[in-house]
């Protein structure tokens, strides 16, 4: 299958090994994946901010850059949501139903990575190898907004060598919900210290979820406190193999 | 405000105000809404029916889960059951219209008709009642305060509510329950529903049986 | 705070309460509870989801026909003997109510709970002309002796651990002797307290949870019985409620009554629902008035995709499950609407252009909990959204608006967005440290407060790509286990 990458703002600048890990896997899994160098930024943050004529603006783009892909993974529930289940509600709100029209009509091509393995591909197993203690965070627009349900545990189940943690309070929002985080440090925090806690009593050395915003907040929490503990993205952990390792 | 009118060339005043405050906040409804289509309502979702038998025992679980008392008994042994419930209390007050047939000898029992005060009522520990409907999947009792139910204030003050129900009158859903009471409402009855004894949760959510309301509910189901 | 009106903007306000211990602990242990009981109270019934769907319908019925319900609702009272007034906000609700009062020379009132009389701060409008409202919901009893506000719709006094209120009924409940902390012997302090003032006082003031048009009923959910009281034995009763609580049909009532009970108490049915129509002869009050409150609402009305704000039944689902309102508290919000439902109500009721009101939409991470909770299928988090961009046009050029502008422009071609990412490397060099960024300038500063940041490695994806299809196809090499990502 051809495979249209939508790698997302924040993977791109600041986690290029999340897409190389995706562009790894995938391959890997037999598909060809193109990434449509026009691409950036689903407009999430904008929107969520208030900031709905800019948002909307990268969703057209959105649009018009992936219109004629057969299908898109992104590596991030939240930027999937984004599209999918926002964009076309934030189009109406403005009153662009053109808009709104063609942001559905793309919607039902569009994957959040897990999804798109174990929904659309039917594979658990992808031959991963990871020989570490791991937990898994449930991301909150994955879990709610895109009901991926457990495939990400499928998923992880699959990894060889690797020991999968249940972590206390996994449906819990780890509190980084995007400017939220900035405009709200305190609760923010408040909610950061519970997640933090529940990992570093699972005793894994790392958190996997399926976004790296959460995780950047989860990891920049860890790091903070010198907990030795790391985060992965799902990606990284389903694209190693004994021969190379994604961290 | 700080001002209050108190004769009545203010009423008129006030009569002046409400229709224009019914009128503004009418005319700011309907435009407000103007053009948005009332929507159909989907069909009400069923329940799996169940038989009389389960439901009489559905509403038992559910009574018994609210720590109220209950037991079941043939019509001719309603009396002993009230005796029973009654325990140590020989003093009763029942609607004017309660069955004489189901109340136990050697009790004195206080007919509210006439209606008694408040304070009166106050001084009777115990009520007995019929009911309306009972409703099994959420162990709901209705009175609509007509016949051997009594007015609202009746099955209120005492502090032991006893509440005699026919085997028949329970139904199993809150659907079927609200349907038969609404000729009742229709005809501009009050209703109580009544699931348990009055509780409360509001000191660190624990559930307290017994506040104002009676404390204690003993549920009598009658079958035949 | 009072009313509706908060202080001070929501992230100030969280921030005094997220310090306090003692508070967070009682949330913590309250919520959590509540949370699992609702999950059992909800999947016991496995049409639950169609049931939220029927509520949803049902109350979006009455929003679209609501003038007609409620002429037909005002009709059906007075037939009923009973007196309805209109009010178009606070000021002339409580003036009615006052009135009411006054003309009955009453100096002494009881009280159901009701959150719509906190909202018009009846209260304190009485007791300027010397009538003093007594609630009797053992919560609001609570609030009011320890001279505080609410804080949760369903358990007002949620923040309050039992040896606070052992504390209290001690030094405010006469003749009590000394009370232990069991909340069965508290409770039965106030029992006693009220039991003499519900078998005397003339009048009563309640709210409504629901209101039926055709048949001019009027219905009071309740736990305590003080309810009961109220509306049973005074000689007159007010009852003051919101103008979308409306329904048609006396059957329309009992999708609510799965709903409601599930959702907030998480108890398959509360203990007492009391119905009245008007004034029933020989039963109850004499004298009953309905007053019908707008305050606000036609505006949230007025907008198609706020208007769904309406629906809400004040069941608390959203507050219990919401993990802002957890570690925040109820105060926080600065309204008598606290939690995700007052986020999204509080500053539609007041209008976006309340700079302390429209923080509210800020107050949450999206993470989309009190969706899933509602029982009428209230989408929070969408209306959250929405209203951010409301309060953000009504805020003005800032700097966030700059900033967020500025970025988009950044982001409306691949090739600018490479060149801004290249530009943000070059500049973070000063911020790191240790291959780490721990404090942010600015807006941004909220951010380094409790975590570190990764800065932007040396080579971003698409660069990466490039490279790969310029035929160099880079292998990926093997990263040290300690990095990040
Ligand atoms: S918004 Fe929904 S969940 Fe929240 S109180 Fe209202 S009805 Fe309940």
């Amino acid at each position: 299958m051809k495979v249209d990458l939508f790698l997302t703002c924040i993977n791109d600048a600041m986690f290029p090994r999340t897409g190389q890990a995706t562009v790894r896997l995938l391959e890997r899994l037999g598909h060809t994946v193109n990434f449509n160098m026009r691409q950036t930024c689903c407009g999430q943050m904008h929107l969520n901010t208030g900031y709905r004529s800019d948002a909307l603006h990268l969703v057209r783009k959105f649009v018009n850059d992936f219109r004629d892909a057969e299908v898109i993974v992104a590596p991030s529930g939240s930027c999937v949501a984004m599209i999918r289940e926002l964009a076309p509600e934030a189009a109406h709100w403005e009153g662009d139903n053109e808009l709104r029209r063609e942001v559905q009509a793309l919607a039902p091509r569009l994957y959040e990575l897990s999804e798109f393995l174990v929904g659309k591909l039917r594979v658990t197993d992808v031959g991963a190898y990871y020989p570490h203690k791991v937990t898994y965070h449930p991301t909150c627009h994955a879990m709610r907004m895109l009901r991926v349900g457990d495939a990400p545990l499928k998923l992880l189940q699959q990894v060889r060598g690797m020991t999968l943690l249940e972590l206390a309070g996994a449906d819990e929002c780890c509190g980084f919900g995007g400017t939220f985080s900035v405009k709200n440090p305190d609760v923010s925090a408040a909610m950061l210290a519970d997640k933090t806690r529940h990992i570093l009593e699972t005793g894994a050395e790392a958190c996997t979820a399926g976004d790296n915003s959460c995780l950047m907040h989860i990891g920049g929490g860890l790091h903070r406190l010198r907990s030795g503990a790391r985060t992965i993205h799902l990606a990284g952990i389903l694209a190693s193999t004994e021969g190379e390792v994604f961290a | 405000m700080s001002q209050l009118p108190k004769s009545e060339a203010p009423r008129s005043a006030e009569i002046a105000r409400s229709a224009e405050a019914r009128l503004e906040v009418l005319t700011r409804i309907n435009r407000a809404v103007a053009g948005t289509e009332v929507p159909e309502l989907p069909a009400y979702p069923q329940s799996a029916p169940l038989s009389r038998e389960e439901i009489v025992e559905q509403f038992e679980d559910r009574i018994l889960d609210y720590r109220a008392a209950f037991t079941r008994v043939a019509a001719q042994d309603v009396p002993g059951a009230i005796g029973a419930a009654l325990g140590e209390v020989r003093r009763v007050v029942v609607p004017a219209e309660f069955s004489d047939a189901w109340l136990p000898a050697g009790i004195d029992v206080v007919r509210d008709a006439p209606l008694l005060s408040h304070a009166q009522l106050d001084g009777i520990p115990a009520v007995i009642t019929g009911c309306a409907v009972a409703i099994s999947e959420t162990g709901t009792i209705i009175l609509d305060h007509q016949g051997d139910q009594g007015r609202r204030a009746l099955s209120l003050i005492p502090d032991i509510h006893i509440c005699v129900i026919r085997a028949g009158q329970v139904v199993q859903t809150v659907r079927e329950g609200t349907e038969q009471v609404a000729p009742s409402v229709r005809a501009g009855r009050p209703l109580t529903w009544l699931s348990g004894g009055s509780a409360t949760s509001d000191i660190e959510l624990v559930r307290v049986e017994g506040v104002h309301g009676p404390r204690h509910l003993k549920v009598i189901v009658v079958d035949g | 705070m009072s009313g509706l009106h908060p202080a001070q903007p929501f992230p100030e306000a969280a921030r005094e309460q997220v310090n306090q211990p003692q508070l967070r602990a009682n949330l913590r242990k309250v919520t959590h509870t509540i949370r699992e009981k609702r999950l059992r109270a909800t999947q016991e019934l496995p049409h639950w989801e169609e049931l939220r769907q029927l509520g949803e319908a049902t109350k979006d019925a009455s929003l679209a026909d609501l003038s007609n319900r409620l002429l037909t609702l005002e009709a059906s009272v007075k037939a009923r003997g009973g007196q309805v007034h209109w009010a178009r906000d606070a000021a002339e609700a409580r003036e009615i109510v006052t009135r009411i009062a006054l003309a009955h020379q009453v100096q002494e009132l009881i009280k159901v709970k009701s959150i719509t009389s906190d909202e018009i701060e009846l209260n304190k409008a009485l007791d300027a002309h010397g009538v003093h409202a007594i609630e009797t919901d053992l919560a609001e009893l609570i609030v009011q002796l320890s001279n505080d506000t609410p804080s949760h719709i369903l358990v007002p006094a949620i923040h309050r651990n039992r040896a606070e209120i052992q504390a209290l009924f001690n030094a405010e409940l006469p003749g009590e002797g000394h009370l232990s902390d069991d909340p069965a012997e508290l409770a039965g302090a106030a029992r006693r307290y009220l039991r003499h003032k519900f078998l005397t006082t003339k009048m009563a003031v309640s709210g409504g949870n629901f209101a039926i048009a055709k048949t001019g009923t009027v219905c009071v959910v309740e736990s305590e019985g003080n309810g009961r009281m109220c509306l049973t034995l005074p000689e007159v009763l007010v009852s003051i409620m919101g103008i979308e609580k409306v329904l048609d049909r006396f059957e329309d009532i009992s999708v609510f009554m799965e709903l409601l009970p599930r959702s907030s108490t998480a108890e398959r049915m509360n203990p007492y629902t009391s119905f009245w129509s008007g004034v029933t002869p020989g039963d109850g009050p004499q004298e009953f008035h309905l007053i019908l409150l707008d305050n606000g609402r036609t505006d949230v009305l007025a907008d198609d995709f706020g208007r769904q704000t309406l629906r809400c039944i004040r069941c608390s689902a959203c507050l219990n499950v919401c993990p802002v309102y957890e570690r925040a508290g109820g105060h926080a919000y600065g309204s008598v609407y606290p939690g995700p439902i007052g986020a999204i109500l509080t500053p539609q009721l007041l209008g976006m252009h309340d700079q302390n009101a429209n923080t509210l939409p800020g107050a949450s991470s999206l993470c989309g909990a009190c969706f899933d909770a509602c029982p009428v299928r209230i989408n929070i988090p969408q209306v959250l959204i929405y209203l951010r961009g409301e309060a953000a046009q009504h805020k003005g050029p800032t700097l966030e608006a700059l900033a967020m502008h500025g970025m988009r422009l950044a982001m409306s071609e691949g090739w600018r967005f490479e060149g801004a990412v290249r530009l943000a490397r070059f500049g973070q060099g000063p911020l790191v440290h240790n291959g780490k960024i721990t404090a942010l300038p600015g807006l941004l500063g909220g951010w380094t407060q409790s975590r570190d940041l990764n800065p932007f490695p040396p080579q971003s994806f698409r660069e990466w790509w490039r490279q790969r299809g310029q035929g160099q196809t880079p292998e990926v090499d093997a990263a040290p286990p300690q990095a990040v990502q």
